[in-house]
């Protein structure tokens, strides 16, 4: 049996293909080749069309705007480490079931892998390298120091978003409220105790306690 | 020439007077007495700011300017003969910049679903995937076979039709490779006996009180790190090489690269700054190296190679399954008599299945009939995994030794108390049993009334220790005072890096801050692997010897400053002073502004210890608790306490934060992970972290770890490891736990809620 190359027959649905599928369709319109178009589809005002070519978009991150242009298949993750050079958040999976990509949009825990660049123009990003604040290490970052909670470091960064994140939303977490705010972040050398025992003592001196 | 020291040795506060010998110019050991200011305590990571703010750069995170992405176009059939590759469309698409085949020469066999069959580069990472569909290759397609069982069969299809010569790599025991008879996909048996044949060893185990026989069944698990393998390569010239890689030893993926380009290993330079996870699967230039590197040289730019989860699942190693047939004898009370096992294991395409080496090495037993065999399949090699073959072996020899003490009535604690007389394991036991509470358990199996059923069960570890030697360990002294110390090891997360400036720091009497950590380069010289459980007793003698020797160096400048002998100076807090004399003293920084051409450098080698290569265990005892809910089937552990041992702890912190990884893996092989393939296809099924399930938060037990100190002065450090150690025992202690929960043995690794409630029907 002789067969023709079938090596997009793969098993399984490719997260970035399916993006793109997203990416495009849901402009909904045959675009034109290279250029840049936003265009009000059809009368509806809300529905902006870009084409592959790519669009220019500006994105607030860490508090700094910057203007670029992304392709509308990109997703945040890879805008933020290839164009903006902020290699701290990592890729672990490219389909949202790591966590090593997350970030904090708008208060919320995103994995970065699993949102288009463009969807997250007009939010307010906040990416591992932002958490230091005039030379001080936010007081998750210094915790996650003290009481080792990492080993290789590469889960790292997602790990201390989702901590942080619940800090900003709960000043005084449970074990059991840590353990639910990191669920969605997998460590492979598996520091969790640690990471545990780090936010709990980060609560606590964010009161003074 | 050497002089003689006398040094307190033993285990814990248990010391004895030894006298050594030691070459004239090495340190006193450190020994059971010493007061150390930095070993044995805590320090925190050298590089956590880096980790916690995202600055640490691993290979993953590397952008040279011009830099392309390479990515493979892999084989869809588990079995099949590549006849041809067109490139041109590839070759057409956008942002390609090469397109190369795996291997030369057409045809080629390829052997499992995944495997690499061309390479291309391009601008983006989104154009070399576009790129690599666009390959068009002609398979003539052949059977397969994925099944560990339907492979032993005797039609089966043949994965080789060569003789497979074994390949170990730096995380398997040394000493292991083995030519083996092959016979269809078979490849073994390799023998082990004691004072037993084969032919014996079933009467013995019969003519036993009482005996135990298990199949025991373990699956394949995927190394799964965090950061997937990968290089970026770069040609500085035509016969020089750069190579930024992912790696558990720099300075063997710069050996292998060197032989691959016929370069001289001088030119070939590998950076290992931070890398994120390997557990025994990262070692080499492998597929994806030489294919960067090759793609590179054509190109003439850098090139970023990395694999993304599902090739990481499909051809990044795996753990080997297994397939163990145990008999064990034991008299009435409870000693071993016999111990029967034969296994046969997948690494798919690879070797080194085998899990007979605790049955071996854990009990001293007189007779023992050992065969472990290979069975080739259609699936991506195995490699060394965090102890090879052990989680695997104990898994089925502690549930076995379990089994045997429920039919004697005897708590599962004193039978291996009656089977050991390693002063450091009964010690592990007396330490565990008390912080576990072992002695309040209830020793009648399934007590519990509700349909949620506790229990508790323990398991033993075992490993090794063993070392390289050769590892030139330098340190740099310069006239501000500042250190530099420089070796080629990598840090793959269990913080060598921070344990070499603490060895630094308490030679020298500086603050830990003043050491400068300079490692992860080729060019620092050849450092140990990172496998095996080898890093730091392989490496901490150089680097303590060579800190004596700059201690020396310094004694001899500073030693005019305060008009005495060198052997006068001692240096304390930063300071130097007549010994016995604080009152007087002089800065570091002071002193070293008088070395004589501004800095010196010293270079220290790693010797062979001062028994030579002795034999040692390392043990290590862990008790598990779990729950069982006998309505779904779902178990959960609630409680580790591990007691583990490593010589002299170098850094307690570090080494805990190992050590709940260890267990924490054990968990996750225990209960959830399992690669599967579907037999129809010969695709893996969860090629993802969704589906490959990996313990999470959630998952986790509360963890109580001890490490007792074992002063044993064989080196200068007295440093041994606890990687492995720490994951050997943990499945094989949930399984008695759930034994005791609920009257029902699992004897098929995950034990997931199908297993448990077809185990209690
Ligand atoms: S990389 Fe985004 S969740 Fe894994
Ligand atoms: S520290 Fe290595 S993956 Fe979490």
């Amino acid at each position: 049996m002789t067969k023709k190359n079938q090596l997009t027959k793969e098993s399984g649905l490719s997260r970035r293909s399916f993006l793109k599928g997203v990416g495009l369709t849901s402009a909904g319109l045959a675009v034109t080749s290279g250029g840049e178009i936003f265009a009000e589809a059809s009368g509806d005002a809300s529905v902006k069309i870009i084409s592959p070519g790519g669009a220019t978009i500006t994105l607030e991150v860490n508090g700094k705007k910057h203007q670029l242009k992304v392709e509308p298949r990109e997703t945040l993750v890879e805008v933020l480490r290839d164009r903006l050079h902020l290699t701290g958040t990592k890729i672990g999976c490219d389909r949202g079931a790591c966590g090593a990509c997350t970030v904090i949009v708008d208060g919320k825990n995103v994995t970065s892998c699993l949102m288009l660049a463009i969807d997250a123009e007009g939010k307010s990003i906040e990416t591992i390298e932002g958490l230091e604040k005039e030379g001080e290490l936010h007081p998750v970052q210094k915790s996650f120091i003290e009481y080792d909670a990492l080993q290789c470091g590469f889960c790292t960064p997602g790990m201390i978003m989702s901590s942080k994140n619940l800090l900003d939303h709960n000043p005084s977490p449970n074990l059991a409220d840590v353990k639910h705010a990191v669920r969605g972040n997998l460590c492979r050398c598996g520091t969790y105790p640690k990471v545990f025992q780090a936010v709990l003592a980060a609560s606590k001196q964010n009161k003074g306690e | 020439m050497t002089k003689d020291v006398r040094i307190q040795v033993g285990v814990a506060d248990n010391l004895q007077e030894m006298a050594l010998k030691v070459p004239k110019n090495d340190p006193r050991p450190w020994d059971g007495n010493d007061q150390l200011k930095y070993i044995g305590g805590r320090t925190t990571r050298l590089d956590g700011v880096a980790k916690v703010t995202g600055a640490a750069k691993y290979t993953f995170d590397m952008r040279l300017p011009g830099m392309l992405y390479g990515k493979f176009a892999r084989s869809p059939y588990p079995a099949a003969v590549v006849k041809s590759i067109d490139y041109s469309k590839a070759l057409k698409a956008p942002g390609v910049k090469a397109v190369l085949p795996m291997q030369e020469k057409l045809p080629f066999s390829v052997r499992f679903v995944g495997q690499e069959v061309a390479g291309v580069a391009a601008k983006t990472l989104n154009q070399a995937e576009e790129a690599a569909k666009l390959i068009e290759i002609e398979y003539e397609v052949k059977n397969f076979t994925v099944k560990l069982d339907d492979a032993m069969k005797e039609n089966a299809p043949l994965v080789w039709d060569v003789q497979v010569k074994e390949e170990a790599s730096a995380g398997d025991i040394p000493g292991q490779e083995n030519t083996l008879p092959q016979v269809g996909n078979i490849r073994g048996p390799n023998v082990s006996a004691r004072n037993a044949t084969k032919e014996e060893i079933d009467s013995l185990v019969n003519a036993s009180y009482v005996t135990s026989e298990g199949v025991y069944r373990t699956q394949v698990q995927t190394h799964s790190a965090m950061e997937t393998h990968g290089v970026v390569a770069k040609w500085d010239d035509d016969k020089h090489l750069t190579v930024w890689a992912s790696t558990q030893s720099t300075f063997r993926t710069r050996k292998d690269f060197a032989e691959r380009f016929e370069l001289p290993e001088a030119n070939v330079r590998v950076i290992t700054e931070h890398m994120g996870g390997g557990f025994g699967a990262k070692f080499g230039a492998d597929t994806f190296g030489v294919m960067a590197a090759k793609l590179s040289k054509v190109t003439q730019a850098p090139v970023f190679f990395m694999l993304d989860r599902k090739e990481e699942h499909w051809a990044g190693g795996n753990r080997p399954s297994s397939l163990q047939n145990v008999r064990l004898g034991a008299n009435k009370e409870g000693k071993l008599e016999a111990i029967k096992m034969l296994c046969h294991g997948s690494a798919g395409i690879g070797t080194g299945s085998g899990t007979g080496n605790p049955f071996k090495n854990l009990y001293p037993c007189e007779k023992l009939y050992v065969e472990e065999s290979d069975v080739f399949t259609n699936a991506g090699m195995g490699r060394a995994f965090r102890a090879p073959g052990h989680p695997q072996g104990i898994f089925a020899l502690e549930q076995g030794m379990d089994d045997l003490a429920y039919q004697l009535g005897l708590d599962p604690l004193e039978i291996r108390r009656r089977n050991t007389s390693h002063e450091v394991r009964l010690k592990e036991y007396e330490i565990g049993a008390k912080k576990f509470g072992w002695s309040q358990r209830n020793p009648k199996v399934a007590a519990d009334s509700g349909p949620i059923k506790r229990g508790v069960g323990m398991a033993n570890s075992v490993w090794y220790y063993f070392y390289g030697t050769g590892f030139p360990a330098t340190i740099q002294v310069n006239s501000d005072g500042s250190v530099e110390i420089m070796n080629g090891v990598q840090d793959i997360g269990t913080g060598i890096r921070t344990v070499l400036a603490m060895i630094v720091a308490e030679e020298l009497g500086l603050d830990i801050s003043e050491v400068k950590v300079k490692i992860g380069d080729s060019d620092l010289g050849a450092g140990p692997a990172s496998g095996g459980s080898q890093t730091t007793g392989g490496i901490t003698p150089a680097v303590r010897k060579a800190a004596y020797l700059a201690k020396q160096k310094m004694r001899e400048v500073a030693a005019p400053l305060f008009g005495v002998s060198p052997e006068q100076i001692g240096f304390e807090n930063g300071r130097a002073h007549v010994l016995g004399d604080p009152s007087t003293s002089l800065g570091w920084q002071q002193v070293a502004s008088r070395i004589p051409g501004g800095q010196f450098k010293v270079v220290a080698e790693r010797k062979k210890d001062y028994f030579g290569n002795q034999f040692q265990i390392i043990c290590g005892v862990q008790f598990a608790e779990v729950e069982v809910d006998t309505q779904t089937g779902v178990v959960k552990v609630k409680r580790v306490v591990a007691v583990h041992d490593c010589g002299r702890p170098m850094n307690r912190l570090t080494l805990e934060s190992q050590i709940n990884g260890g267990i924490i893996q054990g968990v996750s092989y225990a209960l959830f992970e399992n690669r599967l393939l579907d037999r129809n296809t010969g695709h893996m099924v969860n090629p993802n972290l969704e589906q490959y399930k990996i313990a999470g938060s959630m998952d986790i037990p509360e963890i109580d770890s001890t490490v007792i100190d074992v002063f044993k002065g064989h080196n200068s450090t007295s440093a041994m490891g606890i990687g492995e150690p720490a994951t050997v025992p943990t499945a094989g202690a949930i399984a008695n736990a759930i034994y005791h929960a609920t009257g029902a043995r699992i004897y098929d690794l995950p034990m997931t809620p199908d297993k448990i409630l077809a185990a209690l029907a």
